[in-house]
């Protein structure tokens, strides 16, 4: 006889405590959103959701998040501009409709591959990504390339920890990441200007470097979906386009990896993108930038030499051209 | 020179497209106030300006093809008030960018002029955009007599050299100066010799200069 024990139940499909707390307002909002879609003939196709007068929750906090020695005293912007100013094509064009467009993606469940040259390929999830490793805040400069700047406490753990769970073997010269592809989640995937997936790569003395993160979360709450929830990489000495967002799958390669602004306009964007006020943008400086938040009358800033982590990084690049190897 | 009397559609029509062009203004400045554009303020300035001075640009080039294509000769009564538009939001671009982007550092904006080539072509442009403007009166019109119109043929290389100014900057999505760039060639092509077009030709008022 066969005794089928039922599957056990992830922390991930546990109801969140506020959504259980207002499920009869959930009910009540879906049958007035029916009633109202029959009604004026309009069938919405997108999941019913949180009744009017409840605003959106803000996301889980994550518990027991240490300090950290790497973070910068400087001022960190406000929550509302790393979240309403997103560069994140797959959700939409512009600053701000990553940010509207936020809801499409769904974040749970989630599993990152890892695989390539290494002695324990597999699959992580993302609750175990948030429990297994020691969330530590981590407060940042970030540098966009387009020349704008701002300083994000993110929530995440070394990379490097990750990285050594799966083994990766002397063949391993660089890792690869990889953004989800669904065009039904990520409407801007939907056309041709990249080539979809988003990809990243790092060096392996980059990738294992201290300072580089896969981040969870910032402002101690979980990922928003317009910053790359619910996992995404942060390398605070490089130009924005390197911290990969909403990543599922990691590799670990012998030959540099494909990176996507850099097969998009080589000449423009290189592998190693390290923020450099010598070596401007072919059309742009990168002397200085601009603070977000910082209001009409603010003076740019001047940019700092690997966004100012020239003493923790600079070591990388001694013997590298760094005008040639953008 | 005779004043034909205000056509009525031109005495109403007039206050309305002034109101018109003064929206998208009006916009920003609730979008700075309300504090929506609160993250990059400067960046919303320099780019709505921007963008409307283009626009309007291009739809005072499409006054002519308009004209042509309706018979409505009171359209060209429009022309001077959009390009005079176009004009305001170019100023409030480059004043934008000369006090709030680049605080009146003239070392770092003759730089950028000469090293950048966005910035040169943007430059360019305004810079010929502004005897248009100047001569855009009555009394101009009347001073210059057929050379006006030869001097503000000038507005076909001011849009060409806009369009760049926009294409040369966007990071990698070039789908709206695309866009403004095949309404160009619309409104161009559009200005070919009435016997190739079956427009109806109607006269054009004495009072009117021609268009270039």
């Amino acid at each position: 006889m066969l005794i089928r024990r039922p599957d056990p139940i992830r922390p991930s499909q546990i109801t969140p405590e506020q959504h259980y707390l207002r499920r009869r307002d959930f009910i009540k909002a879906a049958a007035g959103l029916s009633a109202a879609a029959i009604g004026t003939g309009l069938m919405p196709g997108c999941e019913l959701g949180v009744t009017e007068a409840a605003p959106i929750p803000k996301p889980n906090a994550i518990p027991d998040i240490r300090k950290s020695r790497w973070s910068t005293d400087a001022a960190p912007t406000e929550y509302k501009h790393i979240t309403t100013y997103n560069n994140f094509v797959e959700l939409g064009d512009g600053k701000s409709a990553p940010a509207r467009n936020a809801d499409r993606l769904r974040t749970r469940p989630w599993m990152v591959q890892v695989s390539g040259e290494c002695e324990a390929p597999g699959e992580i999830g993302i609750e175990d990504l948030l429990t297994g490793f020691p969330q530590e805040e981590r407060v940042y400069r970030f540098r966009c390339v387009e020349a704008w700047g701002m300083v994000i406490p993110w929530v995440g753990f070394p990379l490097r920890d990750l990285l050594r769970r799966f083994k990766p073997t002397s063949k391993a010269k660089y890792v690869a990441f990889e953004t989800l592809y669904d065009p039904n989640q990520l409407p801007g995937q939907r056309g041709r200007l990249y080539d979809w997936p988003y990809r990243e790569g790092l060096r392996m003395d980059e990738a294992m470097h201290a300072l580089t993160i896969l981040a969870t979360g910032l402002y101690g709450r979980e990922m928003p979906n317009q910053n790359g929830a619910p996992i995404r990489l942060v390398v605070p000495w490089k130009y924005g386009f390197k911290s990969i967002k909403s990543i599922v799958a990691i590799r670990f390669t012998e030959q540099q990896p494909p990176a996507t602004w850099n097969m998009l306009q080589p000449d423009e964007y290189g592998f190693y993108a390290n923020v450099n006020p010598e070596v401007d943008h072919p059309r742009w400086s990168q002397k200085q930038h601009r603070v977000i938040g910082a209001g009409l009358f603010a003076p740019e800033e001047p940019t700092l030499m690997f966004n100012g982590y020239g003493d923790q990084v600079g070591h990388l690049y001694a013997n590298m051209d760094l005008r040639r190897y953008y | 020179m005779r004043t034909s009397k205000p056509h009525r559609i031109v005495q109403v029509g007039k206050p309305i497209v002034f109101l018109l062009c003064l929206t998208p203004l009006a916009w920003l400045t609730w979008r700075l106030l309300s504090g929506e554009a609160s993250a990059n303020p400067i960046e919303a300035i320099i780019h709505g300006t921007g963008n409307w001075a283009l626009r309007l640009l291009l739809i005072t080039l499409a006054i002519t093809p308009l004209r042509r294509l309706t018979g409505r000769v009171w359209l060209v009564r429009f022309r001077r008030m959009l390009g005079l538009f176009s004009f305001f939001y170019a100023s409030l671009h480059l004043t934008a960018y000369l006090w709030l982007d680049q605080r009146f550092r003239w070392h770092e904006i003759i730089g950028d002029v000469v090293q950048r080539p966005y910035i040169t072509v943007g430059a360019a442009a305004i810079l010929l955009m502004t005897p248009l403007a100047i001569t855009s009166t009555r009394g101009w019109i009347k001073r210059l007599g057929p050379r006006w119109k030869t001097l503000h043929r000038l507005i076909y290389p001011i849009a060409i050299l806009g369009i760049l100014h926009y294409w040369w900057l966007v990071k990698a999505d070039w789908r709206e100066p695309a866009l403004y760039a095949g309404i160009l060639s619309l409104m161009l092509l559009a200005r070919l010799p009435t016997k190739r077009w079956p427009w109806p030709r109607r006269c054009t008022p004495r009072a009117e200069p021609s268009s270039p």
